[in-house]
């Protein structure tokens, strides 16, 4: 429904996913603009970086696609319009993420796709078979781990109502962090993401093993294959949080 | 001078009433800050990676260069970089035709607008600039002045910034008496805004040719002054040149706006019911 409503107005449509792949140009503008004036950051090249922004870049870009609209469930919330989606025989979740499904944000892949395919072109790598799976599974596990962060966030939103912008420090903040190589950041930041809140797993540590380069924390060489448990568990324990926040809503009551 | 002073006192109440809207918002702007901050940890890292191969790049040493983030995250929301200004509201109002019914008030529609706005942004400044400052000068050593007139020179030119801000902000909006849609401009400008203002990176580290362009661009006067006013790299008779440049783009864009404006009400037509 939202697609056809989207294709009504084709250039608009066009504009807006332009728009989009525009807006993400930019912050690998940046990254280009910082590589006019050095030739490494943090002991990285511009390609490997590539590599990292473009493998988070595109995970992201996914999960935003296929929820995007979560970050108006506060205002759902606040003005208990969820109370029509809870009368539903739908899944609230599935009706909150296909809420205005924004096929225009389809520029956000796009645009991390062509960052990846561009440092796979360039990057010179040992390719084996297993560093070849690792690219598709880096993708899926990284949208699965993200959908989990976004998920979680929105059920943060029940109990906070007013407090989107805490969801976006955590899922675009994310990001941002995940297109610099992990050499960049303190020993304490990457443990955090590493262990508390396991965002490496979207690309740091498969991306460092098909580059061949260690983890900047002394893990061992077969962490870079878990991160689908890791999306798994998130997953189910964003699952959790989301019934628990769901289970605690009270409408507005007018 | 009776009149005047009563507009003194319209616009003040104005100003007031947009700095107390946004006051309401206490959960709101506290997960604002908490954002802010975020972004701001990341982005001081990154800079310091960047610094650390390249000391002295743009003309700052390393902490001038962390003092430029957390400025950058102090005024975001206060120069509107990423939009949540008036301008929504506004072309929402010219959309619907509710725009009629302020051209109808006795007061003038730019200016009205401006002091909305300038409300919005002291309260931003306070609210969302001071909270992300102190955690990075915590963390971070920053480069803060010493003296209190520089602090003065500073929210000087930041309060200039804000005039220049709305000016660009005014003109997307009135965009939206032709394309009755303004989702398009406003993203094309918010764009241009954080491209060129130097919220992606200092201006100063812009190589070359496009460097000097950027630099001459109205958005340079929302961020990349400010700050260098911050860190004293204007002083004396370039600190005048400096406001000149602020002043210059503001009374540009004002006046651009007041002609806009005049040739956009002349094509409102209300519809009747």
């Amino acid at each position: 429904m939202w697609i056809r409503s989207l294709m009504a107005y084709r250039l608009s449509f066009a504009m807006t996913a332009l728009g989009n792949l525009a807006v993400t140009a930019f912050d690998f503008a940046a990254i280009l603009l910082m590589f006019s004036q050095v030739d490494r950051l943090g002991g990285y090249s511009l390609p490997e970086i590539a590599f990292l922004y473009g493998a988070s870049g595109t995970a992201f870009g996914l999960t935003d696609l296929a929820m995007g609209s979560m970050d108006r469930l506060g205002k759902r919330v606040r003005d208990g319009t969820l109370d029509t989606l809870l009368v539903r025989p739908v899944p609230v979740i599935a009706q909150v993420a296909a809420d205005r499904f924004g096929l225009h944000r389809i520029g956000r892949v796009v645009q991390g796709a062509l960052v990846l395919t561009y440092a796979l072109v360039v990057l010179d790598i040992d390719w084996t078979p297993l560093k070849v799976l690792m690219i598709p599974l880096m993708l899926l596990c990284g949208t699965g781990i993200y959908a989990a962060v976004w998920v979680a966030g929105a059920a943060f939103q029940f109990l906070a109502q007013d407090a989107a912008e805490v969801q976006s420090a955590f899922t675009y903040g994310g990001n941002t962090l995940l297109q610099y190589p992990p050499t960049v950041f303190t020993k304490d930041l990457v443990r955090g993401v590493t262990f508390i809140l396991p965002l490496a797993f979207v690309n740091w540590i498969p991306a460092l093993y098909v580059l061949g380069r260690p983890y900047p924390l002394d893990l061992p060489a077969w962490v870079a294959f878990t991160p689908p448990l890791v999306a798994a568990l998130l997953l189910a324990l964003a699952g959790l949080a989301w019934r628990t926040g769901l289970r605690s809503y009270r409408s507005t009551g007018s | 001078m009776r009149v005047r002073t009563g507009r003194f006192r319209l616009y003040a109440a104005v100003a007031r009433a947009g700095f107390r809207r946004y006051a309401t918002y206490r959960i709101a702007t506290l997960a604002g800050v908490f954002t802010n901050t975020v972004f701001g940890l990341i982005l001081a890292y990154t800079y310091i990676a960047l610094w650390d191969e390249k000391p002295g790049l743009g003309g700052y040493d390393q902490s001038q260069a962390l003092t430029f983030v957390w400025l950058g995250q102090g005024l975001l929301t206060v120069m509107s970089l990423m939009g949540g200004g008036f301008e929504g509201e506004l072309i929402e109002r010219i959309r619907t035709g509710d725009i009629a019914i302020d051209l109808y008030r006795p007061a003038d529609l730019q200016a009205w607008w401006l002091a909305t706005d300038v409300g919005r942004s002291l309260f931003q400044l306070l609210g969302r600039g001071v909270a992300p400052m102190a955690v990075g000068s915590l963390v971070f050593d920053l480069a803060l002045p010493t003296e209190p007139l520089r602090w003065l020179a500073f929210l000087l030119a930041v309060f200039l910034g804000v005039v220049v801000s709305f000016a660009i902000r005014f003109l997307v909006a009135l965009c939206a008496f032709w394309l009755m849609d303004g989702a398009g401009v406003t993203q094309i400008a918010m764009l241009a805004g954080v491209f060129f203002s130097g919220m992606l990176l200092p201006l100063n580290v812009f190589p070359g040719a496009l460097g000097e362009f950027a630099r001459a661009l109205p958005w340079s006067a929302l961020l990349q002054v400010p700050v260098d006013v911050f860190l004293g790299k204007h002083t004396g008779v370039g600190l005048l040149q400096t406001y000149a440049f602020q002043i210059g783009w503001a009374a540009a864009l004002l006046t651009a706006g007041r002609l806009l404006q005049a040739v956009a009400t002349r094509r409102v037509v209300v519809q009747g019911g």
